[in-house]
C-alpha cells in the first residue's frame, strides 16, 4: 500500500500545508496510508491530534518521515532544510513521487536533485488549464485567495470607507478601484471590492473577459485601439506597442482618478509587465493603496517591493508575495483538495500509476522515474473568441425573434406569382363592385395590415388572453344583429336578429370578463 | 342623432380594439388593453343604439341584458382548465349569430342600390357560410376539448373527397343563390347553410387532439372573418375592421401554434394526425429498454436535494388540476434554496398559452416560467427536469429519428438534465400516437399516476 507523508513546510513564513484533517480522510478513502510530521498543522491552527483523528499516523522525526512516504505531498518546492544541514530533494526517498508547487522553470537545481533520486515529480503548477481538470487547477484556488486577500490588505491599508453613505455628519463618496487583470485573481477581487461597496473598474486586453468583468458587476474600461490578447491556456499574450501606448495613457488616466488600484498582470514565464510607472504612482491621491499581485514576478509597478509594504508619497504598495498563506486554513483547505483531485485521476480506481496518455497527467508530470517530462507538448489553442460584428449565439437568436416583428411580408417577401395573383383579383374586383364597395375593400384590407403588425409581437404566455380578447370583440357581430331590430312589428328579420343579439353579448360579457380574471392572475 | 356622429364614434370604437390588441402583448399592459377593449365595445354599442332606425328598443334590451348576463356567470363559474372549451363555444356563438344576421338581412327589407345586389348577395352569402363552418366546428371543437367526444381523428375513407365536393356543392348553390330573383334564393341558402354546417363538422372531427391549440386559433381566425363579412353585408366599416383584426390576430396565432409544432398549416387542417403512428413506430424500430419508475417519496428526495430544477407541465397538468399543489411545491422548493423555472413548449396544453394561464393561476410568478427557447440551452445545467403530464413536446425522436410523425417538431431537451421525472398515468403514447424513447432513457425515472395526486403526495412527502 501506498504511504503518503505530509511534511512541515518550512519556506519562511509559509503557512500552508498539503493537507488538512478533511482532505486526509478523502486520502484514505482512496487507499492511502497517511504520515503527518509532527506540528504541520501548526500554521492553519490544526493540532496533531485531529490528524490522528482523521486517520493519520503522526511522525516527529523529519528524515523518518521522508522515509516512510512513497509519495510526499508538499505546498513548496523542496528547499534547503537549514536546520538539518540537508536539502528536502535529498531526503526524498529513491523512486519515491513528489506532488507540489515546482515551477519547473525556475527551479533547475532542484529538479536536478530530485532526478537523481529517480522521483517522479507532478507540478500543481504544471496542472493544464483545462474545462475537465478544473478541480485540480491550484493556480486558481490560490489566485482566487489571493484576489480576495488582495482587497482584505487594500482595505486595510486604506484609511477610507469602501461603501458611500449619507450620514448625518455628511456625505462620504465611495471608493473607486481599479483591477488590472481579469483572471481568476482580478475577478476575485472585483467580488471582493464589489462586496465592500466600491464602484470597481477592469481592464483586460482578452476582450472575452468583458462578459465575466460584467458579471461580477464592474466596469469593463476599453481601449478604442482592437487587439485581441487571448494567448495561450488562458493568460493574456504580449501585446503590440501601440496597444501598449494605449494602455498606459487608460492607466494613467484612471489613475487620477480611482484610490485603489490592483494589479494581477502575468505573462507565463517572463517577468511581470510594468504597468503602473513612478509617475502614475504620484498622481494618485495621497491614502491611495496599490496592492501588486505580480511582486513575485518582479511586479507590475515599478515601486513595488517584492513582500513588503512600502509607502510613496502617500501611496501605500503593497507587495506581498503570500497572500495566500496569509489566509493558510482556507488555502491549505484548497490545496488540499485539488492534490486529492489529482490523485484520483493518478489512480482511477487502481493502484496509483502514470498515464502518458491522460492530457492532464501528461502536463503536471515533470520527472518520470527521474527523467525530465517537462515542458509538455504544446496543448491545443483555445479556439478563436468571434469576430466582433460576428453575432454571437445570444444575438443571433435575438435576431431570429426580432425577425417576425418587421411583418413576414419583408423577411420572406411575396412571391412574383402572389403579387399578379393579388393584382388580378383586384382587377376583377374593380371591373366588377361598384365604387361605393370598394371604400369598404379598403378599410377591410388596412385593418387586416393592422391586425398583423400588432399582434406579431405578443408574448406566447398572453395567447390565451389575447384570444378570449379577440373573441370578445369579435361579439362586434352585435351591431349587425342590432340594426336589424328595427320598426315595431315582429318579422323573421327582427326575431334573427334578436337571437343573434343575444348570442353576441354572451360573448362580449364573457370574453372581456374571463380575459380580465386570466389578467389579474398573472403577476410577477 | 347626426350619421356623422356615428361615424366617429366607429372610428373612437376602432381605434380602442387596435390599442387592445396592442396592449394584450405584453403583460405589463395587458389589462389596460383589456379595458381599451371594453370601453371600445360600449361605445360601438351605444351609438348603435342611436343608429337603429325605428329601433324596437324593448326587443334591443330583451336580448342584450340576459346576453350580458349569461356572459358574465360564464366567465365567473369557468376554471382555468376549462379556458379552452369556453373559448371554443364563444367561438361557435360568433359563428351562429353571423348566420343569423346573414339570414336576417337576406329576409330583410333594407333598399340596396340596382348595381350593388349582385355585390350584396355574394357578401351575404359568404358571410353565412363562413359562419356557418365556425359554428359548427366550434361545437365539434368544444366537444373534443371538453371530452364529450373522442379526441381521436375521425378518419372517414375519401374524406377529402368529400370536403371538396361540399365546397364545389357550396359554390354551385352560391351562383344559383344569387341569380335567383328577390328573396327566391333562400332555399339555396338553406341548403347552403346546411352543407357548411356539415363541413365544418367533418372538418374539425378529423383533426387530432393534440392540434387542437391550432384548430382553437383557426376558429377564432374565421368568427373575425364572418364578422366582417357582415360587416360587407351590412356596409358597416366597425364590423369590417374589428372582424379584420379579428380575423388577421387569430391567423397569426394558428401560424405560430403551427411554427410550434414544425408542421406546415396545410397539413395541420387536412387532419389525422398520429394515425399513421403505428407503422411509423414499427419502421423505426421500438424503443427498447427497462422502464425505471420512482414513488412519490423517492421523487421528494430527488426534488429537495436538487440545486436547480425545470419543471415542464404538459395537458395532464391541466386536466388533473395539479397547478396549486404543484405552486406549493414550488414554494417548498424555493423555500429550501432550490432554483425552480418552468419551461412552456409553444403548444403545451390545448389552447395557445394555456400553460403560462394555469400557472399564474397558481400564483406562479411569470418571471420565473420560461419559453422553449429561452431555456432549451439551460437544461444541461439542471439537476432535476420534472416533466408533468407532458409527452410529445419532450420526445427526443422529433430530433434523432427522421421516421418519427414528429420529426423536426422542436422539443424541450429533458434529457440532457441530470435526472429526468416523467409523471404520466401509464406508459401510454401521447395524442401523436408515437412512442416516446425518453422513457427508457438511463436518467429518466418514471412516476405513474394522477398528476394531482402524485403532486400531493410529493408535498405530503415533502413537509414529512
Amino acid at each position: 500500500m501506498t504511504t503518503i507523508g505530509i511534511p512541515k513546510e518550512i519556506h519562511p513564513g509559509e503557512k500552508r500545508v498539503a493537507a488538512t484533517p478533511q482532505t486526509i480522510l478523502k486520502l484514505k478513502k482512496l487507499g492511502f496510508d497517511v504520515v503527518v510530521e509532527s506540528h504541520a498543522g501548526h500554521g492553519i491552527n490544526c493540532i496533531d491530534s485531529e490528524y490522528r483523528e482523521a486517520g493519520a499516523t503522526v511522525i516527529e522525526d523529519t528524515r523518518e518521515l521522508w522515509a516512510a512516504s512513497d509519495l510526499i505531498m508538499k505546498v513548496r518546492p523542496p528547499e534547503h532544510n537549514s536546520e538539518l544541514g540537508v536539502h528536502e530533494a535529498e531526503l526524498l526517498k529513491e523512486g519515491a513521487w513528489l506532488i507540489g508547487f515546482v515551477w519547473p522553470a525556475q527551479n533547475r537545481e532542484v529538479l536536478d536533485l530530485l532526478a537523481k533520486r529517480k522521483a517522479t515529480v507532478f507540478g500543481m503548477d504544471c496542472v493544464p488549464r483545462i474545462s475537465r481538470a478544473q478541480k485540480m487547477d491550484t493556480l486558481s484556488a490560490m489566485a482566487n485567495i489571493a484576489g480576495y486577500r488582495a482587497i482584505v490588505e487594500a482595505a486595510n491599508n486604506f484609511p477610507r470607507f469602501f461603501t458611500g453613505q449619507i450620514t448625518a455628519a455628511g456625505r462620504i463618496d465611495p471608493a473607486k478601484v481599479l483591477v488590472i487583470g481579469a483572471g481568476v485573481a482580478g475577478l476575485s477581487a472585483i467580488g471582493a471590492a464589489k462586496g465592500l461597496g466600491a464602484i470597481v473598474r477592469a481592464f483586460d486586453p482578452r476582450s472575452a473577459t468583458k462578459d465575466q468583468v460584467a458579471s461580477m458587476g464592474a466596469e469593463f474600461l476599453e481601449l478604442d485601439i482592437k487587439e485581441e490578447g487571448e494567448g495561450k491556456g488562458g493568460y493574456a499574450k504580449q501585446m503590440s506597442d501601440d496597444f501598449l501606448k494605449a494602455e498606459m495613457a487608460l492607466f494613467a488616466a484612471q489613475a487620477m482618478q480611482v484610490d485603489i488600484i490592483v494589479t494581477t498582470a502575468l505573462i507565463p514565464g517572463k517577468p511581470a509587465p510594468k504597468l503602473i510607472t513612478q509617475g502614475m504612482v504620484e498622481s494618485m491621491k495621497p491614502g491611495s493603496v496599490i496592492v501588486d499581485l505580480a511582486a513575485e514576478q518582479g511586479g507590475n509597478c515599478v515601486l513595488t517591493k517584492p513582500g513588503e509594504i512600502t509607502t510613496h508619497k502617500g501611496v501605500t504598495i503593497v507587495g506581498y508575495t503570500d497572500l495566500p498563506s496569509r489566509m493558510a486554513s482556507m488555502s491549505s483547505q484548497l490545496y488540499g483538495a485539488t492534490i486529492v483531485a489529482l490523485l484520483g485521476d493518478l489512480t482511477k480506481g487502481e493502484d496509483i500509476h502514470v498515464d502518458l496518455e491522460d492530457e492532464v497527467v501528461r502536463g503536471a508530470i515533470v520527472l518520470h522515474r527521474g527523467k525530465m517530462m517537462w515542458p509538455p507538448p504544446a496543448p491545443p489553442t483555445p479556439p478563436a473568441p468571434p469576430e466582433p460584428g460576428v453575432p454571437t449565439k445570444s444575438t443571433a437568436s435575438v435576431a431570429i425573434k426580432a425577425a417576425p416583428a418587421h411583418g413576414h411580408g419583408e423577411g420572406e417577401g411575396v412571391s412574383p406569382v402572389t403579387m399578379i395573383f393579388v393584382g388580378l383579383v383586384l382587377l376583377g374586383l374593380g371591373l366588377v363592385v361598384p365604387e361605393s364597395k370598394l371604400s369598404h375593400f379598403t378599410v377591410f384590407m388596412l385593418a387586416i395590415f393592422v391586425g398583423f403588425q400588432v399582434v406579431w409581437n405578443v408574448k406566447p404566455a398572453l395567447h390565451t388572453p389575447l384570444m378570449s380578447v379577440t373573441n370578445a370583440i369579435s361579439g362586434i357581430i352585435l351591431v349587425g344583429g342590432m340594426l336589424q331590430l328595427s320598426g315595431t312589428t315582429i318579422n323573421a328579420t327582427t326575431i334573427l336578429g334578436a337571437v343573434a343579439v343575444l348570442l353576441a353579448s354572451i360573448n362580449i360579457a364573457g370574453g372581456f370578463l374571463v380575459t380580465n380574471r386570466m389578467l389579474a392572475m398573472f403577476r410577477k | 342623432m347626426k350619421e356623422s356622429l356615428i361615424t366617429v364614434a366607429y372610428i373612437a370604437a376602432s381605434a380602442l380594439f387596435i390599442l387592445s390588441l396592442g396592449g394584450l402583448s405584453r403583460q405589463e399592459t395587458a389589462r389596460r388593453g383589456n379595458i381599451y377593449g371594453i370601453v371600445g365595445m360600449l361605445i360601438a354599442l351605444v351609438a348603435t343604439v342611436f343608429a337603429i332606425k325605428d329601433g324596437n328598443y324593448v326587443m334591443l334590451a330583451g336580448a342584450v341584458i340576459p346576453g350580458l348576463a349569461i356572459g358574465a356567470v360564464l366567465a365567473a363559474r369557468v376554471q382555468m382548465t376549462s379556458m379552452p372549451q369556453l373559448v371554443a363555444m364563444l367561438h361557435s356563438f360568433v359563428g351562429l349569430a353571423a348566420v343569423l344576421v346573414g339570414f336576417g338581412t337576406y329576409l330583410g327589407t333594407t333598399k340596396i342600390a340596382a348595381d350593388e345586389v349582385t355585390v350584396h348577395l355574394v357578401e351575404t352569402f359568404i358571410g353565412v357560410c363562413i359562419g356557418a363552418v365556425t359554428f359548427t366546428g366550434s361545437v365539434i371543437a368544444y366537444a373534443k376539448l371538453q371530452g364529450t367526444i373522442s379526441g381521436k381523428p375521425l378518419m372517414i375513407p375519401g374524406r377529402h373527397v368529400i370536403n371538396l365536393a361540399m365546397l364545389i356543392a357550396t359554390v354551385v348553390l352560391g351562383v344559383l343563390f344569387v341569380m335567383a330573383p328577390e328573396t327566391a334564393g333562400l332555399n339555396y341558402l338553406i341548403a347552403a347553410t346546411v352543407i357548411t354546417f356539415i363541413l365544418g363538422l367533418h372538418f374539425v372531427m378529423a383533426i387530432g387532439g393534440a392540434d387542437m391549440p391550432v384548430v382553437v386559433s383557426m376558429l377564432n381566425s374565421y368568427s373575425g372573418w364572418a364578422a366582417a363579412a357582415a360587416g360587407f353585408m351590412l356596409s358597416n366599416d366597425l364590423l369590417i375592421v374589428t372582424g379584420a383584426l379579428v380575423g388577421s390576430s387569430g391567423a397569426i396565432l394558428s401560424y405560430i401554434m403551427c411554427k410550434g409544432m414544425n408542421r406546415s398549416f396545410i397539413s395541420v387542417m387536412l387532419g389525422g394526425f398520429g394515425t399513421e403512428g403505428g407503422t411509423v413506430a414499427a419502421s423505426s424500430g421500438e424503443p427498447q429498454g427497462e422502464v425505471r419508475s420512482v414513488e412519490a417519496p423517492g421523487a421528494s428526495d430527488l426534488l429537495l436535494n436538487a440545486k436547480k430544477i425545470i419543471i415542464v407541465p404538459g395537458y395532464g397538468l391541466a386536466v388533473a388540476q395539479a397547478q396549486h399543489s404543484l405552486a406549493e411545491v414550488c414554494k417548498i422548493l424555493k423555500e429550501r434554496g432550490v432554483e425552480v423555472k418552468f419551461a412552456i413548449h409553444p403548444v403545451a396544453g390545448r389552447l395557445p398559452g394555456h400553460m403560462n394561464v394555469l400557472l399564474a393561476e397558481a400564483n406562479i410568478p411569470y418571471d420565473i416560467v420560461f419559453e422553449m427557447d429561452e431555456i432549451n440551452d439551460e437544461f444541461p445545467g439542471t439537476d432535476v427536469a420534472w416533466v408533468i403530464g407532458a409527452n410529445d413536446i419532450v420526445n427526443p425522436s422529433a430530433l434523432d429519428d427522421p421516421g418519427s410523425p414528429i420529426a423536426g417538431m422542436p422539443v424541450l431537451h429533458v434529457w440532457e438534465s441530470r435526472d429526468v421525472i416523467v409523471m404520466k398515468r401509464s406508459m401510454a403514447s401521447g395524442y401523436a400516437g408515437v412512442d416516446n424513447p425518453l422513457f427508457y432513457k438511463e436518467n429518466t425515472l418514471m412516476l405513474f399516476g394522477d398528476a394531482k395526486k402524485v403532486v400531493d403526495e410529493i408535498l405530503t412527502a415533502m413537509r414529512g
